[in-house]
């Protein structure tokens, strides 16, 4: 079985997402920078990509406008600065409600780890650590409703002793 | 926004069963040491730990002015704690899981290496 998702703080201004695909790293590539798989996938189910740009080449643009299950609509984009099939994309990314505190650089890194399975590990450098610190709370994040349940369950976890 | 120092404050306190059941209890009102101290079956100092514990993580706060200083809950650092960096795996983890089934999808279909049709 692959390892499960990742998500860890990184220093002051980075957080890094880390996970394995039974797949090999051309196909999860492709999945990142072809349009028509990119809205098959990226975001909860409940949201639809309406707008889905991406221009794979180093220079290049790409933009997402999602649509929320109450119509709220969310878009973000940015500049491609590296690409590297399959291993390697670097893209700018800011939202256009700037929920991030500025721009971020995410670097996708995917690495064939055996046969057919891929590592892909995502850095997003924020523009300060305040900025990390605000990072999760875009729409298309869970809503505040489901953070409360799960809160609900952390409160009512049995006793250790 | 919580700073990664608060976080750090926030889970440590979570981290104990016993802390995370009188959080649990002060959810339903506030109460006073000795109140929390019944269900628990444990000493008043072992209960005033624990409460120093979180109210340092800023989870619950004393009411000076009462003489019978009950203790009562602070939401909000508990809210942003799991809320926080939690949201981003959510969003992570859901996109992830339709990846996985758009790989299987591809993989049936994608050319075998070698083949020199594609």
């Amino acid at each position: 079985m692959p390892k499960p998702l990742e998500v860890r703080l990184q220093g002051e201004r980075e957080i890094v997402v880390s996970r394995e695909f039974e797949a090999p790293p051309e196909l999860v590539f492709d999945c990142w920078t072809v349009p028509a798989l990119i809205r098959r996938w990226l975001g909860p189910a409940e949201w639809v990509m309406i707008t889905c740009e991406f221009d794979a080449r180093v220079g290049g643009a790409w933009r997402f406008v999602s649509r929320g299950p109450d119509g709220f609509e969310m878009g973000h984009g940015g500049v491609i600065r590296e690409l590297v099939r399959p291993e390697l994309i670097v893209a700018t990314e800011r939202y256009d409600m700037d929920w991030t505190g500025g721009e971020t650089l995410n670097t996708n890194e995917f690495t064939e780890i055996a046969p057919g399975r891929t590592l892909s590990k995502l850095t997003v450098l924020y523009a300060s650590a305040e900025a990390r610190a605000g990072a999760a709370a875009t729409p298309m994040a869970e809503g505040m409703e489901a953070g409360f349940k799960r809160l609900d369950a952390v409160l009512a976890e049995p006793r250790s002793s | 926004m919580p700073t990664q120092q608060e976080l750090d404050l926030t889970f440590a306190a979570l981290a104990d069963g016993t802390r995370r059941a009188i959080l649990a209890r002060l959810a339903q009102g506030e109460a006073t040491v000795n109140e929390l101290c019944a269900p628990f079956a444990m000493s008043q100092p072992a209960i005033s730990k624990h409460i120093k514990v979180l109210e340092a993580a800023g989870l619950v706060r004393r009411r000076k002015e009462a003489q019978r200083r009950p203790v009562r809950i602070e939401a909000a650092p508990l809210a942003e704690a799991v809320g926080w960096l939690e949201q981003y795996r959510m969003f992570w983890d859901k996109s992830y899981q339709r990846l996985d089934g758009l790989l299987d999808e591809l993989k049936r279909v994608a050319p075998k290496p070698g083949d020199p049709n594609h």
